[in-house]
């Protein structure tokens, strides 16, 4: 047996769940999918001494589309990735999601599960820090909701108290005709990508760009918004030199990591040729349906 | 340390376990259960070895605890072949293809392909993508891309499945 040993509740409510955390406060973790927490406690990057397992919770893995696209945080991935309403409401989410890993890994992993680990090379994070949208959090103490700019705050780290449990996140209903795109590299398919891009695009009336939305990943500690480039492409005409310009933009300010997938140099000239792709190909389908 | 018991009806046959909450589904199939034809490689999600169907769905059984399975219904290469030893039609696809070498990662490429195979037949390049999540160091994936859709055929031929 790898994992060091722990102590072991099964929560049959989310009230039971937050309890146990507030009892265990500091040394009680949470296991959703187990996709990312298994492998750290099995590597011993990671020991606990109570697991609180939030599987049974039936009632986090809702999806609704009231006002916004509202996902519980125990929402598988493969759920979502074939829900015809996140499809429908977030097309940018419904692509994000086929990026994660393998399907073997997508029947059980959580879109809350990948929130709450912040990984810098995960899909969600960026999606959901694209997309301007939030997560609802519980405790013994209360809810709250945490604004994606606010929740993710270092390298696997995020505002989420010990005590906490994530229950659902949303995301604005699609902006109509928005175009759309994910690009990302990694070696082999369903490894974690060595850089990615996801971006959003809408042209107003007038057919200049009037909202342009740009998230990296794996080129900082947490995912980033490109602010720089989505100011530069507002106002301007869709055009293949705007891409190449912004593009160059957007990677200008980082120093992304060095290490054996690639150096610092590499990962910046490889996320500039990504989210130059991901911008013509968001154009492309402005306007298209989701 | 508190142990826990574990109820699990694996390839249609009711079985009891009680184990320690740290111990992997794949190490209770494997030591507790004595069902040694799942195998385990890499023990963090990587390698696809140890896949089986927990209640229809391919996951890593290296990934899931043991007690998390409780109530489930698990199906490993040993619930493959018929009562009788008949070869089910992937496993007589994957012979006649040469579709492993050591063997090593056989049952898990099986328990994948079983997965796909319930869900219908596959273009070779959505089969590629959807096997990628399973590493073999003998064969060079050819023959196992070729033994799952030599399976399909064989399975829509029996049923008048189309394609998707
Ligand atoms: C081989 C492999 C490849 C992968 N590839 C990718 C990839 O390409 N992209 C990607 O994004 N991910 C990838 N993953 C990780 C996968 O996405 C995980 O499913 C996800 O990161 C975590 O979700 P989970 O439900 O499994 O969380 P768990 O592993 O159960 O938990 C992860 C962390 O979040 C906490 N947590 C979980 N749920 C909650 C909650 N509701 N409230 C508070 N805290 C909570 C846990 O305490 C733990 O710290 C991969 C995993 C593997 C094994
Ligand atoms: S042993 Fe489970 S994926 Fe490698
Ligand atoms: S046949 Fe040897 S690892 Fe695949």
């Amino acid at each position: 047996m790898k994992p060091s040993a722990f102590e072991y509740h099964l929560a049959a409510s989310t009230n039971e769940a937050v309890d146990l955390l507030a009892e265990h406060e500091g040394d009680a973790k949470v296991i959703a999918g187990g996709q990312s927490l298994v492998p750290l406690l099995a590597l011993r990057l990671a020991r606990v001494d109570h697991l609180v397992d939030v599987n049974r919770l039936n009632d986090l893995g809702e999806i609704s589309a009231n006002g916004r696209l509202r996902i519980g945080a125990l929402t598988r991935h493969r759920t979502a990735e074939r829900s015809t309403l996140v499809r429908q409401h977030s097309p940018l989410l419904a692509d994000a999601l086929t990026y994660i890993g393998h399907t073997a890994i997508r029947n059980r992993g959580t879109l809350g599960g990948s929130l709450a680990h912040a990984d810098p090379a995960a899909e969600l994070p960026a999606t959901l820090l694209a997309l301007d949208g939030e997560v609802e959090v519980r405790s013994a103490r209360g809810t709250r909701t945490i604004a994606a700019g606010d929740l993710f705050t270092g390298f696997l780290s995020t505002s989420l108290e010990p005590d906490e449990l994530l229950t659902g996140l949303s995301v604005p209903l699609w902006k109509p005709g928005a175009g759309w795109s994910v690009q990302e590299f990694a070696r082999r398919s369903g490894d974690f990508a060595i850089s990615g891009a996801l971006t959003v695009l809408s042209v107003g009336a007038d057919g200049l760009i009037d909202e342009a939305r740009i998230a990296l990943i794996g080129v900082a500690p947490t995912a980033v918004r490109a602010t720089l480039a989505e100011q530069a492409l507002v106002g301007q005409h869709p055009a293949e030199a705007l891409w190449s310009s912004v593009s160059d933009a957007a990677v200008a300010d980082l120093e992304p990591p060095s290490d054996l997938h690639g150096s610092s140099a590499y990962r910046k000239k490889l996320t500039s040729t990504l989210v130059r792709r991901s911008l013509a190909e968001a154009a492309s389908r402005i306007g298209a349906a989701a | 340390m508190n142990r826990h018991p574990v109820h699990v009806k694996i390839n249609g046959v009711d079985r009891d376990g009680y184990v320690e909450a740290r111990k992997t589904l794949v190490d209770f199939i494997r030591e507790d259960l004595e069902l040694t034809g799942t195998h385990v490689g890499c023990e963090h999600g990587v390698c696809g070895a140890c896949t089986v169907l927990v209640d229809g769905q391919a996951v890593r059984s290296c990934l899931m605890f043991a007690v998390q399975a409780e109530g489930c219904e698990i199906r490993t290469i040993e619930g493959m072949a018929g009562p009788d030893g008949e070869l089910h039609p992937l496993q007589a696809a994957f012979r006649d293809n040469h579709s492993f070498q050591c063997g090593f990662c056989t049952p898990g490429f099986m328990m994948t392909a079983a997965s796909l195979l319930e869900e219908g037949p596959l273009s070779e390049d959505a089969l590629r993508h959807e096997l990628s999540g399973n590493l073999c160091r003998c064969t060079g994936y050819q023959s196992i891309v070729a033994g799952v859709m030599d399976a399909f055929e064989r399975v829509s031929d029996s049923t008048g499945e189309g394609g998707r």
